[in-house]
């Protein structure tokens, strides 16, 4: 096969429009008839069908090419068209050729002492913008030039040229035929054509009206035999049927003598049917249909639109061995799993060859066939065969089976797959886990990963790829395991961590006082996977800090700190925790230096196994204790209630005071604003300050032992602003920074007075949300609840775009080997990689710890 | 003094240093670049002037960085 092929450089690309002479050229065949079939049912000679123009039929040869189906790649054909009919595509510049040529002798309209003027500066225009305003700048310059409606050359008259949609133009009121336009653009010089941005080696002005007609080849048009044995035909032959039917009718129309209407009547039916066959969603056309009414797809819906050639086959890629579904949590996989449902599993596959030394453990998949688990699906023989295992040919397939054939077996446990979800805007976003096979129906992973795909579990859905070579499998393995894609790039620190659940579990555990007995330690430990409990101390009571200890490693040495305000100093030494809580600060992601110096010091398989230890060790602890929220979380004592009304009373009473001093005009003014604005500012201090009391004021009295709270502090979900807003007050709402001002005139409500500036007629929330809105309040909320909701909705496409630029403008730089930063070409960017050469992945939170390296040195 | 000159002496405005042909050389010989491979500054830039560069000089710029303290950069006098 190779031999066949002529190898040549390509030295350019010229586009162009086919020449009647070219169409006839590169047709294999002429099509005289309309018909497709004779009554055997074999493709007619000079028909639509022609075994010329390729074969789509197995087994048939080519008469043109003499290959078979598929390697024939089909051939064109061609009518003679009776009479010419205008290329609708080219209807704009046909008008423009006739406006701004002469009617008799065809030469533009510009006088040749102009003409040399423009010549040169509308090239430049061709080769800089395009013939498009090239063209635009012709007539202008035409426009400009007052030939009083005379040719400058030939003197006749020339006359108002209009165009009546599609493909019909008018003189005067009078329609010009397409044999006239033809002579009127043949006559056309090719300088003269040049200037209107046509390239006249590759296309002449003429050619735009047709006189031939090109017949694709049967290959981009395939028949569909249906399951009754009835053939169906593709919309594009149904669309050649017709122009050839008309087209043979005018012909004989125009032999016999016929009448000059019936003639032109079926001539603009041609024109119709070839204006059709371009585009059959012209607005001022009715649609080509099939007898059900539907409209034909001829040759631009095949190319444009979502569903088109391009976005569609092109642009839309799609790929074998990839799985999708709902996805759900299960903290019990490793981080670096991922639990696929055992259906997908008996359809996905990986190919392993057959060798001596695995003959006997593939043959065992083969015997399980297609339907059992774990089986396989595909035999490739050795000559690359593929065959399908199916239940009937086991049996002959295990003895067929020898080293050299390859078996597509079904996906198992310890299978590499790599595993994505949308949009995948950044490399953690697809990460490659060891495959586990579970049962039910969705896609399972630890919930530690949620971050970096930046997933949840309201519906999301996420992809699974099953790599199939080694080569592809390695290279997943090593660079794209979840472990190597740990520490981020972007700020030195784990970017997988301990979520939700996982830190409240283990925030409780470490905190001071908290104690178990030796039995529960010893339950607790081994339901997480820890089996060594040598190094528990031997009391009958542990501590929560010992148990947590017994997941670091013996000789860890820690300093940091916590969130909690009672013990802010975290130690760990010798592997002992010391002292510190555990919170979101030193188990979550993208914060703290725990989790990195882990890393650091004991590699990335350990990092992610303790993670998941960690992970599993809180969500235990909570299992074991029972933890929820309730709204009664929120319940303070009488006590804070009247210190908060209190808090009101004078914030309000300071805020009437701004006012008054405000209305006498003693209110002294901030430098650059005018005294309303200072007012405003001062109002929003006050009442903000007022808001922020309250907080503390819940912070102080809210039960410290409650979930609510226990979350808060631990940093697993919501703040304490969260709390102040349930159990205090909700506080100042804010439209663009500035209090509510919109609604009626001088006054946000109709319920206030006009020229109200108090507290509550500008949006100020007095009411908790446990209390209940007043429903001015919750008039307010609903406002800026709506901004905010706009506010996203409009934003996150926005963004979305910028990053999409960014990225694309930014993807092959690349760090070299002398620490520059160099583009594709070559080309420095940064002499040193964000000016200090540090890698950040390999950086502790972006520093380099000079003092730790010195000391372990 | 002219104006150029006194916008280029602000604090604001990194310190801009002319190569010499051997400084030059051994900098392309670094980095093995030809100077089309440098980053471009123009040359009717109010530094360029002060510092009469001509075309196809190499002006090595050393500004204060957040991150390095001090971050040297060069780029070569370009027309556009």
């Amino acid at each position: 096969m190779d031999e066949n092929f002529v190898y040549k450089q390509v030295g350019s690309v010229i586009f162009g429009m086919l020449s009647p002479k070219m169409i006839k050229k590169m047709a294999s065949a002429k099509v005289v008839t309309p018909e497709l079939y004779d009554k055997e049912g074999y493709p007619v000679d000079g028909g639509l069908m022609d075994v010329r123009l390729g074969v789509i039929d197995p087994g048939l040869r080519c008469k043109t090419c003499g290959s078979r189906l598929k390697e024939c790649i089909g051939h064109f054909g061609y009518i003679s068209l009776a009479r010419p009919v205008i290329h609708y595509n080219y209807v704009p510049v046909i008008l423009t050729f006739l406006r701004n040529t002469c009617r008799e002798c065809s030469r533009v309209l510009l006088a040749d002492a102009k003409l040399s003027q423009v010549r040169d500066k509308l090239r430049q225009i061709g080769a800089e913008k395009g013939p498009d305003v090239m063209r635009k700048r012709l007539k202008e310059d035409i426009a400009a030039s007052n030939n009083a409606g005379k040719c400058p050359y030939c003197k006749a008259r020339q006359f108002k040229i209009t165009i009546e949609k599609p493909t019909t133009f008018l003189e005067n009121e009078r329609r010009i035929s397409p044999i006239e336009i033809r002579s009127r653009l043949e006559k056309v010089t090719d300088d003269d054509a040049e200037l209107f941005g046509l390239n006249v080696r590759a296309s002449r002005p003429e050619w735009m009206v047709l006189t031939v007609f090109p017949i694709p080849p049967v290959t981009m048009r395939p028949s569909i035999t249906l399951e009754t044995g009835e053939r169906s035909e593709d919309d594009l032959t149904h669309k050649l049927g017709d122009i050839v039917r008309i087209n043979q009718r005018l012909f004989e129309n125009i032999n016999a003598g016929a009448p000059e209407i019936i003639v032109e009547d079926l001539w603009d039916l041609l024109q119709y049917h070839v204006t059709t066959f371009f585009d059959n969603e012209i607005a001022q056309l009715p649609p080509a249909r099939h007898r059900s009414g539907q409209p034909l797809k001829t040759i631009s819906e095949r190319i444009r639109s979502k569903e088109g050639r391009i976005r569609h086959n092109l642009v839309g890629k799609r790929t074998n061995f990839s799985a999708r579904t709902v996805i759900s949590p299960d903290p019990m996989l490793g981080l670096n799993e991922v639990g696929v449902p055992d259906i997908m599993a008996l359809n996905l596959t990986v190919p392993e060859r057959v060798t001596e030394w695995n003959i006997d453990y593939l043959k065992r998949f083969v015997k399980n066939g297609p339907k059992a688990y774990p089986g396989a699906n595909y035999i490739i023989r050795p000559d690359g065969k593929k065959k399908k295992l199916t239940e009937d040919i086991i049996e002959a397939t295990l003895e067929e089976l020898q080293p050299g054939y390859i078996v597509e077996r079904h996906l198992m446990d310890g299978d590499i797959a790599i595993f994505n979800r949308q949009p995948s805007l950044h490399r953690v976003s697809m990460m490659c886990h060891h495959v586990r096979v579970l049962p039910c129906k969705t896609l399972r992973f630890n919930p530690a990963v949620c971050f970096p795909y930046n997933a949840d579990f309201d519906g999301d859905e996420m992809n699974l790829h099953i790599p199939q070579t080694e080569e592809s499998r390695a290279e997943a393995e090593l660079l794209m395991m979840v472990q190597t894609q740990l520490i981020s790039p972007r700020y030195g620190l784990a970017v997988i961590g301990c979520v939700q659940d996982a830190i409240s579990g283990n925030y409780l555990l470490t905190q001071k006082g908290f104690s178990l007995r030796r039995e529960d330690a010893v339950d607790l430990l081994s339901s997480i996977g820890v089996t060594d409990l040598s190094s528990l101390p031997k009391k009958e009571v542990v501590s929560g800090k010992e148990v947590f200890s017994m997941l670091l490693p013996g000789d860890f040495n820690f300093a940091g700190r916590s969130r909690s305000k009672d013990e802010p100093e975290v130690v760990i030494e010798d592997g002992k925790l010391v002292s510190g809580v555990m919170d979101k600060n030193n188990l979550g992601e993208g914060s703290g230096l725990l989790l990195r110096n882990l890393h650091k010091k004991y590699g990335e398989s350990f990092a992610v196994d303790l993670l998941g230890r960690l992970f599993r060790l809180g969500i235990s602890v909570l299992f074991r204790r029972g933890f929820t929220t309730t709204i009664a979380d929120t319940d303070l004592l009488a006590e804070a209630g009247d210190k908060i009304s209190a808090l009101f009373v004078s914030a309000e009473q300071e805020v009437q005071r701004l006012i008054a001093e405000f209305n006498s005009g003693q209110l002294k003014p901030f430098p650059g604003r005018s005294s309303r604005e200072t007012l405003e500012l001062k109002i929003l201090e006050v009442l903000n300050k007022a808001r922020n009391e309250t907080g503390h004021i819940v912070a102080d009295y809210a039960n410290p032992g409650s979930h609510t709270l226990i979350m808060a502090n631990s940093g697993a979900r919501g703040n304490l602003l969260n709390l102040a807003q349930m159990a205090g007050c909700v506080g100042q709402q804010a439209l663009r920074g500035k209090r509510i001002e919109k609604g009626f005139k001088n006054r946000t409500l109709s319920c206030f007075r006009p020229f109200d500036l108090g507290s509550e007629a500008h949006g100020f929330i007095k009411s908790s949300f446990k209390r209940g809105l007043k429903p001015a309040e919750f008039f307010f909320q609903a406002m800026v609840g709506r901004d905010s909701l706009m506010d996203t909705a409009l934003r996150t496409p926005k963004s979305g775009y910028l990053y999409r630029r960014l990225s694309n403008a930014m993807q092959d730089l690349k760090v070299e080997y002398d620490g520059t930063v160099r583009d594709a070409s070559g080309r420095i960017l940064q002499f040193s990689y964000g000016e200090d050469g540090i890698d950040v992945s390999r950086s502790e939170g972006g520093t380099i710890n000079v003092s730790r390296i010195a000391r372990s040195e | 003094m002219s104006k150029a000159a006194d916008s280029v002496r602000h604090v604001l405005v990194p310190k801009h240093v002319k190569l010499s042909d051997s400084e030059k050389e051994a900098l392309l010989k670094r980095y093995s670049i030809a100077v089309e491979a440098l980053p471009k500054i123009m040359k009717d830039d109010a530094a360029v002037v002060d510092l009469s560069a001509k075309l196809g000089d190499v002006i090595k710029i050393v500004r204060h960085s957040p991150t390095a303290g001090e971050a040297v950069f060069y780029r070569v006098v370009s027309n556009a």
